[in-house]
């Protein structure tokens, strides 16, 4: 039987390497599935305490996570689209409209 | 039909006329524009006639006709000097009596006369229609003057005739002589019109109205109940306050400076404004506010001695002028002078018939005049006349039967009038022999002078120049016909008037009723006053032996080649300047008010110039500066303070500045942190 710490533990290294991914990056398309990857560790760490402790809502959550991540890759995807025909690049760098 | 109730048309007849031709005279043909202005006054005649006879009809008692057209003015709550309390109302309302009947045959039928020969006389003139409109628009005046049944209809009409005069005397308004005469004629006019004004104020005050017939039941009533008696200062007040407007506008002394003026006019102008009608509308409002006079027995007397030494003093002037038109005006300022000499006597019969008579021999004269200035092409100076006689032998005739009229002779209507003046300047209670010896002399004065001018122009050697000379030619039958119809006039108007020892006086008997006295005692008065009748008849022979000295003088003077006009004006030559510079008046007029009234303007343009605008100026100039100033503390002091606010915070963040890199990495990473420090407080309590 594996022990619930190596669920955690591989849901705390999944979830570092998507906001290492996400502060790292430069490519916006790489950012938003890194935040996917951080959704996804956050997902097995609600269906490990799901089954550890025998309660079916953790399960229930993580349908809802996916769903939201579905929606929010579409609504992603299409302010990256938006702001390609805008500013003809990927690069995060290049776009800093919200400074002052 | 019944006229009595129609009399309200009479003055709108010549009001459409006045409209159509003012309006549309321009793209008129002429004879369509004179024809319809004669034929509007021809049909007030017929309209005046019919009332006229109508009015004649009723019991003595019953001829005051009242025609009210609607309540004019209905305004607020007034209080009388004697404490009854009363509204302010005046009807639009118009009056039939024998006095305004005789007043109203006068003016439309001596004016259609004039309409018919104007025809004739400014045919060449520019601005026929303009002509026609303005005679038209005096024709209603005068007729809302003495058809109006209260003071205030009086007061426009008198206003309207002013105006009417104004427009007429400056009809050839780029002459400067012409409109400097009728702005003069003007402003002399407002003086006479202030008092006028103050006069009808006054009778408000008084009787709380300004219909005639009330003012007229009050007085009576308030003699009956011993609230009024004869020379109650307020009465004298009102009647010198009318006096002075009658001054005015009739052309008295002090005011009758502007009527020798007035004759810059076309000459059937002088002919029916400054001879006939409105020049008469002094002595008919007088004649109208008798039952006033006759409470104010000082005010007649002031009335009878101002008339006096007017038909003096103008007809002293009249003795030597020159210019035709001008010996007709002094004639008329001194016959005018004879109609209020009647009047301050108390013979308020005898200036209305004066008023008649002179009406028609006087429009004669001047439609006469008219007749030679029109055959000498413009030519008024009667040194360059002379011989006219066959050249122009209706106007001749015509004018000597009016010269004739005027000068007194017995038989024609001058007579009779002059005579019932003359007789009740001496007899009548108000009367004095100074006052008739007055009369008599000017009696002979105008004798001489009208002699003179019929001389001087239709006699003697011809001094007209070569060229005017082979145009002379009579004037049309447009023009003679009405001279014809005034000549007849003035033979038998007379008869209207006979004197007592020559039979009924009909006229007198007819405007009994307007001046029947308003106290017994001066009723009583008037019956004593009747002398024998050998005493007037002598009184009528001297004055008609004065008239033939005039003529007598005139005849041997100007008649047979004589020197003594010469000789007479060398020896007494200061008299002689004088008299040809009128005495000096205009002169005097000039120094005492017209070049002070000047100096008053000058003064207060100086004034103007200097203090006010100068005030103005100055203030526009302070706000400049003031502007200036409060515009460099705007922009260095007002927005130095925002900017330097604005700027210094700018400036003072630029540290935090650096942290708002834009760039959502960035972000990303502070809220790491974030979570980090919340998350490791939780686990381990402290930081």
């Amino acid at each position: 039987m594996v022990p619930i710490q190596h669920y955690l533990i591989l849901g705390a290294a999944l979830f570092t390497i998507g906001v290492v991914g996400v502060l790292t990056r430069r490519n916006i398309m790489v950012i938003l599935m890194s935040i996917e990857l951080m959704m996804n560790a956050v997902n097995i760490n609600l269906i490990a305490f799901s089954w550890r402790l025998g309660h079916v809502a953790g399960q229930v959550f993580a349908i809802f996570v996916i769903t939201v991540a579905a929606a929010e890759a579409a609504v992603g995807l299409g302010i990256v689209i938006a702001m390609f025909r805008n500013k003809e690049t990927m690069n995060i760098n290049e776009i800093d409209l919200m400074k002052w | 039909m019944n006229f009595l109730d129609l009399i309200w048309l009479i003055p709108l007849f010549p009001a459409a006329g006045f409209v159509i031709n003012g309006l549309f005279g321009k793209r008129m043909p002429k004879a369509a524009v004179g024809t319809l202005a004669a034929g509007a006054v021809l049909i007030a005649f017929v309209f005046a006639a019919g009332a006229v006879y109508q009015l004649s009809q009723l019991p003595e008692h019953e001829r005051t006709h009242v025609v009210k057209v609607y309540e004019w003015i209905n305004a607020g709550p007034a209080v009388t000097t004697s404490g009854e309390e009363t509204r302010f109302v005046v009807d639009w309302g118009f009056q039939l009596d024998p006095l305004s009947s005789v007043m109203v045959l006068v003016v439309t039928g001596i004016g259609f006369l004039i309409h018919v020969y104007s025809n004739g006389y400014m045919w060449e003139e520019d601005g026929f229609y303009r002509f026609f409109a303005y005679l038209n628009l005096f024709m209603f005046s005068m007729l809302t003057l003495i058809l109006g049944s209260n003071y205030l209809m009086m007061f426009i009409g008198w206003e309207g005739v002013g105006l009417c005069s104004y427009l007429l005397i400056g009809y050839y308004f780029h002459k400067k002589s012409a409109g400097d005469a009728a702005k003069k004629a003007f402003v002399v006019n407002r003086v006479g019109d202030w008092g006028l004004a103050t006069g009808i104020l006054l009778i408000f005050a008084t009787f709380g109205s300004l219909d005639f017939n009330t003012v007229g039941e009050a007085i009576k009533e308030g003699v009956a109940a011993g609230q009024y008696t004869v020379s109650q200062p307020i009465f004298i007040g009102i009647a010198l306050a009318l006096f002075v407007g009658a001054c005015g506008k009739s052309a008295q002394i002090p005011l009758y400076v502007w009527l020798p003026d007035a004759m810059e006019g076309p000459t059937p102008v002088s002919a029916l404004i400054h001879a006939a009608t409105m020049v008469t509308a002094g002595v008919y409002m007088v004649a109208r506010s008798n039952w006033i006079y006759q409470m104010a027995p000082e005010a007649l007397a002031v009335v009878a001695i101002v008339g006096a030494l007017t038909a003096l003093f103008a007809a002293s002037i009249g003795l030597v002028q020159n210019d035709i038109k001008r010996v007709l005006a002094y004639s008329t300022v001194s016959q005018l002078g004879y109609m209020f000499l009647a009047l301050g006597v108390g013979a308020f019969a005898a200036g209305v018939f004066h008023l008649m008579t002179h009406a028609f021999f006087k429009a004669l004269l001047f439609l006469g005049s008219g007749s030679v200035i029109h055959a000498m092409h413009h030519e008024q100076d009667m040194r360059r006349m002379g011989a006219l006689k066959n050249k122009i032998p209706i106007t001749f005739l015509t004018m000597a039967i009016g010269t004739l009229a005027i000068a007194g002779t017995p038989g024609l209507a001058g007579f009779f009038s002059k005579d019932e003046i003359l007789w009740q300047a001496f007899s009548s209670e108000h009367g004095h022999p100074v006052l008739w010896l007055i009369g008599a002399i000017v009696a002979g004065m105008t004798s001489f002078y009208m002699f003179r001018l019929l001389f001087m122009t239709f006699y003697g050697e011809s001094r007209v120049d070569h060229h005017t000379a082979q145009h002379i030619h009579e004037s049309p039958k447009v023009m003679t016909v009405p001279l014809m119809v005034l000549a007849v006039g003035s033979v038998v108007a007379g008869y209207l008037g006979l004197p007592k020892w020559l039979g009924p006086n009909f006229f007198e008997h007819w405007l009994e009723p307007v001046f029947e006295s308003v106290t017994p005692a001066v009723a009583a008065g008037e019956e004593a006053a009747h002398h024998s009748a050998s005493l007037e008849i002598g009184m009528a022979a001297v004055s008609v032996a004065i008239a033939v000295i005039g003529f007598l003088v005139a005849y041997t003077t100007y008649y047979k080649k004589s020197d003594r006009a010469e000789r007479v004006a060398t020896q007494f030559r200061g008299l002689y300047q004088a008299l040809l510079n009128k005495w000096y008046v205009d002169e005097l007029y000039d120094g005492l008010f017209v070049n002070r009234a000047k100096d008053l303007g000058r003064g207060l343009w100086r004034f103007d110039g200097k203090i006010v605008d100068g005030l103005v100026n100055n203030t526009a100039v302070s706000t400049v500066k003031g502007a200036l100033g409060s515009g460099w503390w705007d922009r260095y002091i007002v927005d130095g303070l925002v900017k330097f606010v604005g700027g210094f915070v700018k400036t003072a963040s630029w540290p935090i500045r650096l942290s708002e890199t834009g760039y959502t990495q960035n972000y990303a990473l502070v809220m790491v942190f974030g979570v980090l420090l919340v998350v490791g407080y939780v686990l381990w309590g402290t930081l």
